[in-house]
């Protein structure tokens, strides 16, 4: 199964990481790699994650996620890794 | 493994440059559905595109929420029913019937356009092919989302005159069938030279007889995406500009290809090809017309924008040609007026005439497409257009169309909606001088010179 990418970009604040993961860990999905960088004050980061092992619906997670970033503030999306390797890589 | 900046390149063409696949088409054959008995021709229609199409609308959408990239149309395209319909249909009648079964069919499947209300008549018409051409004014008044179109040459057969001049006529009577809807139902009357069988787009899809039973064709776009990967390249070299164009339809493509695979594999049907246009919306930052203003030019339509929109279209297609294991369709440049602001824009400030837009139609991958003309516009006049695009179409082996729409009771100067995807346009200026006595000749013109390779 292929990997997925969550981005998380907004208004930096106490806690983004800590809330993203947290919904993760209940999900069973296992981050495998964390990306960030803090531009002008604008939080900005990448995940790469294995959603195999969780029970959840792909549906569900990508709209769960969106609801959560909605009460932190910022912009939270979780796409299958392969629009961005197909796209960038030969 | 990707990178954020990689990441953050693909979100941003999604969500500020208007990156989307343009439409998912599922192409049905009917051919298996063919019975004597109009009733029983309507339920075997009926049955096999509900059963085939079931889950489009839903897999399509499955696809935009996982990849996070929107699929903007899904739609069905199926066998000319000209090819299908002939035993069972006795009249005009008959096929307006047929036409509201697929209507239904299509409003079920929950597809936006439904697209083969169809004959093929480039060498010459048979007379299930001329009912069917004739009832097209009926069939579009009486539907919502059929679409229909009609070949009436190929660079192999030639230009089928006499069915040009029914064209002019059926166009006409189009107009005045749907006059209470500002004559929309031209807008989903496609005629065509060199027509392929695979194309994806509407209103002129159909699933041609060359076709497996069922097949997913995707169109890709991205003008927007184009348009501002040029804005990083203002004053370069005409290499600089092209490289820059291909490098960003391969990863347009790429996007396509992906969700054509997918599409393919969940609904269990087998992916048929990548259709690498540019399709315009008439929402802002949308726009051919402004891919080649960003090129240098002062408006579209002015000297230059030929050689600009060639280019485009060439680049288009080494970019994308690379990225997919097939590429089909019309595959190029599409430049309908009342679906591109820009060109809305163009046309409103006086830089962009009917014959410029000839001109620009010998090369890129369509024709005279979405243009609103005069209402009182005579038949002869559409079909001597249509005539002019399809020798274009024949001389020059690639696919010209003409989708014009004679406004009834509007004249130059006045603005026309259609809502949608559809847009609005201004009523255009046709040429006054009359060529009746040439569409009048009647029979063909044959296939030119080049044509016979054997």
């Amino acid at each position: 199964m292929s990997k997925t990418i969550i981005t998380v970009v907004g208004k930096d604040t106490v806690g983004i990481i800590a809330k993203v993961c947290t919904y993760l860990a209940e999900n069973q999905v296992n981050v495998e790699d964390i990306s960030q960088t803090i531009v002008q004050g604008y939080f900005n980061m990448m995940m790469i994650v294995d959603t195999s092992g969780s029970s959840k619906p792909y549906a569900g997670m990508v709209t769960e996620l969106d609801e959560l970033g909605d009460e932190i503030g910022v912009k939270i999306r979780c796409q299958r890794e392969d629009i961005f390797t197909k796209m960038h890589r030969i | 493994m990707v990178t954020i900046l990689e990441v953050n390149e693909t979100n941003k063409m999604i969500e500020q440059e208007k990156l989307d696949v343009r439409t998912i088409t599922l192409g049905i054959s009917l051919l298996d559905c063919c019975d004597a008995d109009l009733d029983a021709l309507n339920r075997n229609i009926y049955d096999k595109i509900t059963r085939l199409g079931k889950d489009l609308v839903s897999t399509g959408r499955e696809i935009e929420l996982e990849y996070g990239i929107p699929i903007v149309n899904k739609r069905i395209s199926v066998t000319p029913i000209a090819l299908v319909a002939g035993r069972a249909c006795r009249s005009e009648e008959d096929f307006v019937e047929v036409a509201k079964t697929l209507d239904k069919a299509a409003r079920d499947t929950g597809v936006n356009f439904l697209g083969g209300y169809s004959a093929i008549v480039s060498k010459g018409t048979t007379p299930t092919d001329e009912a069917l051409i004739r009832s097209i004014p009926a069939a579009l008044a009486a539907t919502g989302r059929v679409c229909s179109s009609v070949n009436i040459g190929s660079t192999k057969t030639g230009i089928n005159m006499d069915a040009v001049k029914l064209m002019g006529e059926i166009v006409r009577e189009t107009a005045e069938a749907t006059k209470e809807n500002n004559s929309l139902g031209c807008a989903k009357l496609v005629v065509f030279c060199n027509a392929p069988d695979d194309n994806p787009f509407m209103a002129g899809a159909f699933h041609g007889v060359s076709e497996a039973d069922a097949v997913i064709n995707v169109g890709v776009s991205g003008p927007g995406v184009i348009k501002h990967a040029l804005e990083g390249v203002r004053g370069k070299n005409f290499e600089v500009l092209c490289e820059t164009v291909k490098r960003t339809a391969f990863k347009v493509t790429r996007a396509g290809q992906l969700v054509a695979q997918e599409a393919s594999e969940r609904l269990g049907i087998p992916f048929g090809i990548v259709d690498l246009s540019l399709a315009p919306t008439p929402s802002v930052g949308d726009s051919v017309a402004g891919i080649l203003e960003e090129m240098g030019l002062e408006s579209a339509g002015a000297p230059g924008t030929t050689a600009a929109l060639a280019l485009l279209n060439d680049q288009v297609k080494k970019g994308g040609i690379m990225a997919s294991s097939f590429v089909g369709g019309l595959s190029g440049a599409f430049i309908p007026v009342s679906e591109d602001q820009g060109m809305i824009d163009a046309v409103n400030r006086g830089a962009l005439t009917l014959e410029k837009l000839e001109a620009m139609t010998c090369v890129c991958s369509v024709g005279l497409d979405m243009i609103a003309v005069p209402g009182d516009t005579p038949a002869s006049t559409i079909s001597g257009i249509i005539a002019d695009e399809a020798a274009i179409g024949m001389i020059n082996n690639k696919t010209t169309a003409v989708r014009l729409i004679p406004v009834v009771g509007k004249d130059v100067g006045e603005t026309v909606e259609f809502g949608g995807l559809l847009g609005h346009a201004p009523v255009q200026q046709v040429n006054r001088f009359g060529c009746a006595d040439f569409i009048n000749r009647g029979g063909r013109i044959p296939a030119p010179i080049h044509s016979f390779k054997n």
